[in-house]
């Protein structure tokens, strides 16, 4: 490995809302171009964790650094501009408006004269067709496209591609195959991989376990606002993993009492339907 | 741009809505005789869509953004009010009169949107408030400062120029205002990158507001536009005809959301353009006013605007997935 200092580094990030707790001691480093798989279950605190990454939590306690150093953003605005872009859910990108449209909401294209600025459709729509096709999906010929009419896995590609056109140094990619079907999410994978191949330090949300040893280098399990696991590739098997983000006992348990059952009922597997 | 195809036209918001005018059109046109049509008959309508008009923009850019102001609809009789008192009453310059009253305007505005955004009380709510406030303020003020609820006001020749007078006998001059201002909203909109952060708002604030839109001051920018807007229409109306009483402008709230849900805004914003907004104003205004020129029992007026409601809804829905499933002219598949 090259020894070189990671993009983004937490140390000892702590997150409250009032009296709630939300992080523990959060320490966390992405080097360019690898791959940091969160893993977690629903309410372990990945949310809150990525939105003190885009700016738009401070964090209680702890420091961000960025190449080294400590940053401090304002707002999501300003960690954009230091190049950490989030790409949500469902694309973050808005169902009626236009391929070309969306791909430069906030720092729209413009020509023209001082007040008379125009938004430059033409150049906008040529510039994210680029982008996308790019990254591989050939498919998106027509700028004026509107968004809804875009599969799941194209909308996260295209949301994936505005980032990295935009400058993303880190990528924060928040459950972007959650709501996809296997060809789709193995779609978004591969640009993930891209993502990773053009030097980008993605840190990738997920609950499924199958993607993330997908493309992941490094994994790190959050189980209710505290770092239980960080690991390299092929240091854990997928049941170790697996097993870690349900929070452990609660697996083990049912393990158990699976095993228990198959002893006392000449190894049948409990009736789960009945 | 230059290729105006079919496909190409029927993705525009608008569709939907020149459609349905060319159709409400004709039908008058029919029905209505010449006179509907005739120079001094179009005035009748064109004068309605006007004063429709210019408050129903600023209300269908509300509610791209995912908002409604309804206090318009007592903004336009409290601002016809503000003028008569402040230059009628107590004779006041017409121009300190017509500034403050918009000043007026821009203050509900503010409030309203301040309130939302503070208290996050949806939008019909806290306007609804504001809706009444200002109706009981008005009363209240007009009879505690003039002891009426009518007031005069002869405004100077140049202000009845600009502001309220009949051109060619029968075309009030805020259709010229309606025009423009029109005209600058197309470029607000459809043109200038403000456009494309409204858009955005109403399709997903979160996601606008991490792209680093200021959605929050939007909000309140909107909402003092369309106030403001009301109070404009109010003042005109003064002017044009001498006098404000304290009246109902409750028409005007229905009106407008009518108008902009023709032209092809999305309630749930994210959608619409102004030219569709356009359209559907002049729509309205003709079954408004085109009743009384045909035969038909003018009862039927409201039955028809019902009826045409309903179908310019399902029709804009109907072009939106067209739009949303057009997938490019290269490719065989029809949405």
């Amino acid at each position: 490995m090259v020894q070189s200092t990671p993009v983004i580094e937490l140390r000892n990030v702590d997150k409250s809302f009032g009296p709630i707790d939300v992080l523990h001691e959060i320490s966390l480093k992405v080097k360019a171009g690898e791959v940091l798989c969160l893993l977690g279950d629903n309410g372990a605190g990945k949310s809150t964790l990525i939105k003190t990454l885009a700016g738009v939590h401070k964090p209680t306690a702890g420091t961000i650094l960025l190449d080294g150093k400590p940053v401090v953003f304002d707002g999501p605005r300003d960690a954009q501009e230091a190049g950490i872009s989030t790409v949500h859910q469902f694309g973050g990108t808005f169902p009626l408006m236009s391929i070309g449209r969306s791909f430069f909401v906030g720092v729209e294209p413009k020509k023209g004269f001082g007040p008379f600025k125009v938004f430059d459709r033409k150049q906008a729509n040529s510039i994210a067709v680029k982008a996308v096709q790019d990254f591989g999906i050939t498919r998106i010929t027509d700028g004026d496209r509107l968004i809804g009419g875009l599969s799941g896995g194209e909308r996260q590609s295209l949301a994936i591609a505005r980032a990295v056109h935009f400058g993303a140094r880190v990528l924060i990619l928040d459950e972007p195959t959650a709501a996809l079907g296997v060809k789709q999410a193995s779609h978004v994978l591969r640009i993930v991989m891209e993502a990773k191949k053009r030097g980008i330090a993605v840190i990738f949300i997920t609950h499924q376990v199958t993607h993330a040893m997908a493309v992941g280098d490094h994994f790190a399990v959050l189980i209710r606002g505290a770092l239980a696991a960080n690991f390299m590739r092929g240091d854990k098997s997928r049941e170790e993993i697996t097993d870690l983000m349900a929070g452990g006992e609660a697996l083990a348990d049912l393990d158990q009492y699976i095993d228990g059952y198959k002893e006392t009922h000449q190894g049948h597997p409990p009736n789960v339907t009945g | 741009m230059g290729n105006l195809s079919f496909s190409s036209l029927i993705r525009r918001p608008e569709a939907g809505a020149f459609l349905g005018m060319v159709f409400v059109f004709l039908f008058f046109s029919l029905f209505g005789g010449s006179t509907f049509t005739s120079f001094a008959g179009a005035a009748s309508w064109l004068n309605v869509a006007a004063n429709l008009g210019i408050i129903a923009i600023p209300i269908g850019f509300l509610m791209i953004a995912g908002e409604l102001d309804i206090s318009i609809g007592s903004m336009v009789p409290a601002s016809s009010m503000a003028i008569g008192i402040l230059s009628g009453y107590w004779e006041l310059p017409i121009a300190v009169g017509i500034i403050l009253t918009l000043l007026f305007g821009a203050t509900v505005g503010l409030i309203n949107g301040l309130l939302v955004l503070r208290t996050g009380v949806p939008s019909l709510i806290v306007t609804m408030g504001t809706l009444f406030a200002v109706t009981g303020i008005t009363l209240f003020l007009s009879i505690y400062i003039t002891n009426t609820t009518a007031v005069s006001l002869s405004a100077p020749e140049w202000a009845r120029a600009v502001f309220g007078s009949f051109y060619f006998n029968s075309y009030q001059v805020i259709i010229a205002w309606w025009l423009g201002l029109t005209g600058l909203y197309v470029f607000f909109l459809h043109y200038s990158p403000w456009g494309n952060w409204l858009l955005a708002m109403g399709g997903d604030k979160e996601s606008a507001r991490n792209a680093g839109i200021p959605t929050e001051k939007l909000t309140v920018a909107l909402f003092v536009l369309s106030s403001t807007s009301a109070a404009f229409v109010g003042l005109c109306q003064t002017i044009l005809f001498n006098s404000a009483q304290v009246s109902s402008g409750m028409t005007f709230i229905f009106n407008t959301i009518i108008s902009v849900v023709i032209g092809g805004v999305l309630l749930t914003g994210g959608f619409g353009s102004v030219i569709g907004i356009f359209f559907g104003t002049l729509t309205f205004a003709m079954v408004n006013q085109g009743i009384y020129f045909t035969d038909f029992d003018r009862n039927l007026s409201s039955f028809i605007i019902g009826v045409m409601l309903l179908i310019a809804v399902l029709m804009n829905n109907t072009f939106r997935k067209m739009a949303v499933s057009y997938t490019g002219p290269k490719s065989k598949k029809r949405g």
